[in-house]
């Protein structure tokens, strides 16, 4: 058997090292980091609101005060930008149930709050649909059965859930308008099943993250009290009655 | 952990009843030369470590922790080379706060070689990937994705040559298809190019053009899709190609306790490893090559 000199790969060994206390830090990049982490924790934990109770997304069947929250929020800041960008006010928001995070505490509102509720990267971005596309949505939306948050929409549905009334803005839903949805990239491309948004006219990017939307709206008001209200509920037809009657 | 020792080329049968050791010692070493390869991928971010309450990763990564095994490493081989498999970015608000400043600074003072892009490299567009260039002192390689049209033109290499102790050791990277993953808002121009296509032909080129004893591929394509298996991941590029000797993946957060040895088009083993995510682990595989009388047909001994 004939041998040669020659540089020869004769063994490869793999190992998995796990990274854990009993590794020490190491004091130079310790330190290095320290200012960094002492000033996002500062910035994370100051106060920028005050939240009149404690808020979560278990507290109703098909809206929620949290809920009703996001997606005001939503509303509220994106709407000027997308006015500016297009001359169209925004017509409703939708967002998704599981993208609430966390509770809302009572008590004090910290930018780290924000971060806990949202903390995902998702930016508002708002689609231009009509009527079809907004029937899709309905229809998501009755088989969901969940607390996905709305703004500007109302949905009422029976006990069987058929849909009782359905508005958007306060009016009935127009046949030849295109309304604009605002929702976050992360739905847009088909998120949660939410597929009738990639079949919206056009997308309009706002640059805008729905977590900075949310400290930018906790620093504009003092105390943060959302309700659950009427917008998404299931009736019947005598308690819609009574509701129409009393100008609701 | 359990051990196995496999046989990376199969024609080495005689290798493969002697076993390992045995193996090792049949033949006269004159010298050996490790060339130890430490690699992290999606860390996302995660700079300090998890808290005590932090579910499963409690108590558990954190940059300054791996500074000191990094550190141990490197004194026990100073043939090392360490490299991250991209989604450095996006996690903690680290991100949010500085923009990846503080992990390219980090990375840079931990004495990376080389890293991939991530789809997650590009959350702040092209150009914060961009303005954070000057906080790497390591490198980029990127292979298929072109960058010509973009700010990251002449920034980002379609592959990189080591030298440690006389060996070559050649990396390219692939990155995974943005469009549907990422806004292309944020990764405007960038080009993406067919993984296998590139790959076949990096190989070639590290391994014969330029000679190297060891191609390695950094890659965020992710390690396999189940429910999609058709979709292009480390087990596919393993199994397409040759020339490679180790795929370190990323992007789809695999926890692989040990390398996977995947068979590659010409027959031989090619090892795919992945650390999962968040800097919870980090990987090692040494490569250990003998000089002197070597039996022609000898084999590479795999204890994973």
């Amino acid at each position: 058997m004939s041998c040669k000199k020659d540089r020869h790969l004769s063994r490869i060994e793999g190992l998995r090292l796990e990274i854990n206390d009993s590794l020490g830090h190491n004091k130079a990049i310790d330190s290095f980091i320290s200012p960094y982490r002492d000033h996002v924790n500062k910035n994370l934990d100051s106060v920028i609101s005050y939240s009149a109770d404690l808020y979560s997304k278990g507290d109703g069947e098909l809206n929620t005060a949290i809920g009703n929250m996001m997606a005001d929020i939503v509303f509220e800041q994106a709407e000027p930008i997308y006015k500016s960008r297009t001359g169209n006010s925004i017509d409703m928001v939708l967002l998704n149930h599981g993208g609430i995070r966390s509770i809302l505490p009572k008590g004090p509102i910290t930018t780290r709050t924000a971060y806990e509720i949202m903390p995902f990267e998702n930016s508002i971005v708002v689609v231009e649909m009509k009527m079809e596309v907004i029937d899709s949505m309905l229809r998501y939306l009755v088989a969901a059965k969940r607390a996905h948050p709305v703004s500007g929409l109302k949905l009422w549905l029976s006990d069987h859930d058929k849909i009782v009334k359905a508005e958007i803005n306060g009016s009935q839903i127009d046949s030849v308008k295109t309304y604009s949805v605002a929702t976050n990239d992360y739905l847009y491309y088909g998120g949660d099943r939410m597929n009738f948004f990639k079949m919206g006219d056009s997308m309009h990017v706002m640059n805008y993250k729905i977590r900075n939307a949310m400290i930018d709206y906790f620093h504009k008001y003092d105390t943060i009290s959302p309700k659950r209200d009427d917008r998404f509920i299931r009736t019947n037809d005598s308690i819609l009655l009574t509701k129409a009657d009393s100008g609701q | 952990m359990k051990r196995r020792t496999f046989i990376k080329k199969s024609a080495a049968g005689s290798a493969l009843l002697m076993g390992g050791s045995m193996a090792l010692s049949s033949f006269t070493q004159n010298d050996q030369t490790k060339i130890t390869i430490l690699h992290t991928n999606d860390v996302h971010s995660h700079i300090d470590p998890f808290g005590p309450e932090d579910g499963r990763n409690a108590n558990k990564g954190g940059v300054a922790r791996r500074a000191n095994l990094i550190e141990a490493i490197r004194a026990e081989n100073p043939n090392t080379l360490l490299f991250d498999a991209g989604d450095i970015f996006q996690g903690t608000p680290y991100f949010n706060y500085y923009g990846g400043e503080l992990e390219f600074k980090l990375m840079s003072m931990l004495k990376y070689d080389a890293a991939t892009i991530g789809n997650h490299d590009f959350d702040n567009g092209i150009d914060g990937l961009y303005a954070q260039m000057p906080n790497a002192k390591f490198e980029f390689v990127s292979s298929n994705y072109d960058f010509s049209n973009t700010v990251m033109n002449g920034l980002v290499k379609p592959y990189r040559i080591f030298k440690k102790a006389g060996i070559k050791i050649g990396i390219f990277g692939l990155g995974i298809e943005l469009e549907g993953l990422v806004i292309k808002n944020l990764f405007k121009e960038t080009r993406y190019l067919d993984p296998i296509e590139v790959a076949t032909d990096m190989s070639r080129t590290l391994k014969h053009d330029e000679g190297c004893d060891l191609v390695i591929c950094l890659s965020h394509l992710g390690y396999n899709y189940r429910t999609n298996p058709d979709k292009v991941s480390d087990l596919i590029v393993a199994r397409s190609t040759k020339d490679i000797d180790l795929i370190i993946g990323g992007h789809t957060h695999t926890f692989l306790p040990k390398p996977t040895i995947e068979k590659n088009s010409a027959g031989e083993n090619v090892l795919v490893n992945q650390v999962g995510c968040y800097g919870l682990y980090l990987g090692r595989i040494d490569f250990i090559f003998d000089s002197g009388e070597v039996k022609p047909d000898k084999g590479t001994t795999i204890i994973v």
